[in-house]
């Protein structure tokens, strides 16, 4: 099972997959930017000077598509003010001081989550402030509420990981799995017409196994062995492999009868719904050569990330290089004083930089970019035109199409920086659009 | 410890192929058939390699420096447009007379249009057709030791036999690196096994040439004259290692498809009526020519993207 194109970079999961998961209590502030998913930021309901409790509440949802916001320990409001974020933005923040209590709110257990009905299930996720914990930060209940539920045929769990280092998804299937097949069972439940199917890279036999053992007497639950190749935890390409249908740019997986939710997400709904626990927690994975004790963490959201590096030992000789998220996608950090929010999955570093080891010559018309790129463009050209500002060309050549992948400047034997040049056009062709 | 990280885009990692690379990989892909035309053809074909080899690595280094650009010979694409330009050369040929091909295909062909990645046409083909218009007579004559001076096309054009096993293996008369399509295999077993080209390109062509040859050459299904027709002439020489160079082919999947299409019947056309038997050289560089419309043409549908941008159901 698998998709046209994608690459195949060094895996590098080695070095952190076999350390179990340790718990990271934080010290000193944390800090929660108001804006950590897709849609309007949440607004604060806390002033400084207030204590909160962990799992208080902190930030409203800023409107439909939005989130609210969840203290992850108890202590006090020391300030609301804007913070740097992994991506380089300064976004309006909420800091909390900890008091090293981890002093908790009530949360309301539901014993029969069979007997909720569907508005409350949905209710307690938005509630809950669960965001798509893969990378996009999608407000979950949005996702869970397409126009037309029973056209839904498929859930599909991203358990792919795709992504070279990262570690966080494998170590929650293999020490949790039960929470995430109590995830689907609940989104099963809002789609009574829906079959579950867990999408597995088969680079990870041992979550295969786990898995499948697990959904073996459950007849709306399936494992889907998966290709191991680069992008497959991409939405676009995990719809085609386990289903064969096609979805491009301006649909979403509801208009192909699907619904893609990633592994932390669906475990984020399994504790919304039936332990009544907001997210407050992620795993989280710090790795690469640059790093002494590469492993995953249980980690607060709002920790800042120098104090995750500290607790994996620090740097192990000289960091050249350090990525918030993977190498394929991830966002190269200037420093580590940024928080970790609801979507922030890893932390790399690296003491040879790949991209300054190279220079740039001229394109030889290979077309490996071409066998690559898995939406089927032609990565060279689109690159051409944006660097000529030809942005009509380039939408032609359906460069909107581009899911910024990487794989074209990965695969690329003149080292052009192919991908860049895309995301570049894209997003002055898609700025025009809405101006219009 | 530097307190300054390096900052770029994603994504952060690369792989490790390099364009020099690639061109080393071409360059040990024609060692079988550098090896056999050497061996065939003797010591003056050695040479003539050698001295157009040095003609293209030396243009291209002069010319850098006197446009003041940075020299490119590193890349190792000056070695195979030199290297492919001897191999479509006759042995016979007067070294002077190289060394003004090598200049052409490396200077005019490929730097004054803006060098690597730029020329608008194969350079070592580009270079064999001027050869083959100013020195008309020397670029014909095949006459070297044992061998006559007829290629094997000639000869069936002129109504004689030819041994297919010597035109198999290779020990007919012919440019330095046409004769032998086993080592021309051999060579193309070895870019496809280390993913240098696709198959698209070669084997359209292939197709559309015996089928073009089948319905049109007056011949029917001559198996004898197929397989001749295959193996002389550098066709195997111009399907795997010169139509399927990369600046010069489409870069779109189905505009590879046209275009060997476009070469099967261009070399079917100029080898059934045409004045001269050969042909590859001259159908290879005209679809050089359309391959920017044949790009434009041929943009494939991006994944998902349905015609007339229609909902998907």
């Amino acid at each position: 099972m698998t998709f046209k194109g994608g690459v195949h970079p060094y895996d590098g999961k080695d070095l952190s997959k076999d350390k179990p998961v340790s718990e990271l209590l934080p010290k000193g502030e944390l800090v929660f930017p108001l804006s950590q998913h897709i849609g309007a930021p949440a607004t604060p309901i806390v002033a400084v000077g207030d204590t909160v409790l962990r799992g208080q509440k902190i930030a409203e949802a800023g409107g439909f598509v939005s989130s609210p916001i969840y203290a992850s320990v108890s202590g006090t409001v020391k300030a609301i003010e804007p913070r740097r974020v992994a991506v380089g933005d300064m976004v309006n923040s909420i800091i909390i001081e900890s008091d090293g209590e981890m002093k908790e709110a009530e949360f309301v257990k539901t014993d029969d989550v069979t007997k909720l009905s569907n508005e409350e299930i949905i209710g307690k996720i938005k509630e809950a402030g669960v965001v798509g914990m893969g990378g996009a930060g999608f407000p979950t209940h949005v996702k869970l509420s397409p126009k037309e539920p029973d056209k839904i045929e498929y859930i599909i769990a991203n358990c792919a990981e795709c992504e070279p280092y990262l570690t966080s998804d494998y170590r929650r299937m293999i020490e949790q799995p039960e929470k995430l097949v109590a995830g689907m069972k609940i989104v099963l439940q809002l789609f009574p017409k829906a079959k579950g199917v867990f999408g597995v890279e088969d680079n990870k036999p041992d979550c295969i196994a786990k898995l499948k053992e697990l959904v073996k007497d459950e007849s709306r639950m399936e494992v889907a062995e998966l290709m191991t190749k680069y992008p497959q935890g991409g939405e676009r390409q995990l719809i085609y492999a386990v289903t064969k249908r096609s979805i491009n740019s301006k649909m979403l997986p509801a208009d192909a009868g699907c619904i893609v939710d990633n592994v932390e997400t669906l475990v984020a709904i399994y504790n919304a719904v039936a332990l009544g626990q907001p997210l407050m927690n992620r795993i989280f994975t710090v790795t690469g050569n640059a790093v002494a004790e590469p492993q995953n963490f249980y980690i607060c959201i709002g920790t800042n990330y120098q104090e995750m590096l500290d607790a994996a030992g620090g740097f192990k000789g000289d960091c050249k290089k350090m990525i918030a998220g993977g190498p394929m996608m991830g966002f190269a950090l200037f420093g580590l004083n940024i928080p970790a929010t609801k979507t922030s999955s890893a932390l790399l570093c690296f003491t040879e930089d790949e991209v300054e080891a190279f220079k740039e010559t001229a394109c030889i018309n290979c077309g490996r970019c071409v066998e690559a790129c898995p939406e089927l463009l032609i990565p060279s050209r689109l690159a051409d035109f944006s660097k000529n500002g030809l942005m009509d060309v380039f939408e032609k050549w359906h460069g909107l199409e581009c899911v910024e992948c990487g794989s074209c400047s990965f695969v690329c034997p003149a080292k052009r920086p192919l991908a860049q040049a895309v995301k570049t056009m894209k997003k002055q062709a898609l700025a025009a659009k809405r101006k219009k | 410890m530097s307190d300054l990280f390096n900052v770029s885009s994603s994504p952060h990692v690369r792989s490790k192929d390099t364009s020099s690379r690639i061109m080393q990989y071409v360059i040990l892909a024609l060692l079988p058939t550098t090896a056999f035309g050497i061996y065939n053809f003797g010591i003056k074909a050695a040479i003539l390699i050698v001295v157009t080899i040095a003609s293209c690595i030396a243009s291209e280094w002069i010319y850098e420096k006197i446009v003041h650009k940075e020299s490119t010979i590193q890349d190792c694409s000056c070695i195979v447009t030199g290297l492919l330009l001897a191999l479509n050369l006759p042995a016979t040929l007067p070294w002077w007379e190289a060394v003004i091909g090598g200049a052409f295909a490396i200077i005019v062909v490929k730097m004054l249009f803006g060098g690597l990645g730029q020329n608008f046409m194969n350079p070592a083909l580009g270079a064999r057709c001027f050869l083959l218009i100013a020195f008309a007579a020397d670029m014909t004559n095949f006459t070297i030791d044992s061998y006559s001076g007829a290629t094997p096309l000639a000869a069936i054009r002129n109504g004689e036999s030819v041994n297919l096993m010597d035109m198999f293996i290779g020990r007919t008369a012919g440019t330095i690196g046409e004769t032998s399509a086993i080592a021309v295999l051999i060579g193309a077993i070895i870019l496809i096994l280390l993913g240098v080209i696709d198959l698209r390109i070669p084997a359209t062509y292939i197709v559309t040439f015996v089928v073009f040859l089948l319905l049109f050459s007056g011949h029917g299904f001559d198996g004898n004259y197929i397989v001749a027709q295959l193996c002389g002439g550098g066709l195997m020489l111009g399907a795997f290692f010169m139509a399927t160079d990369y600046v010069t082919s489409p870069i779109t999947p189905m505009g590879k498809i046209v275009f060997g299409i476009c070469l099967g019947i261009f070399t079917g056309l100029f080898r059934t009526f045409g004045a001269n038997a050969e042909g590859v050289s001259f159908a290879i560089i005209l679809s050089n020519l359309l391959v920017p419309m044949i790009e434009r043409y041929t943009v494939p549908r991006a994944f998902g993207v349905v015609k007339e941008a229609k909902k998907h159901e």
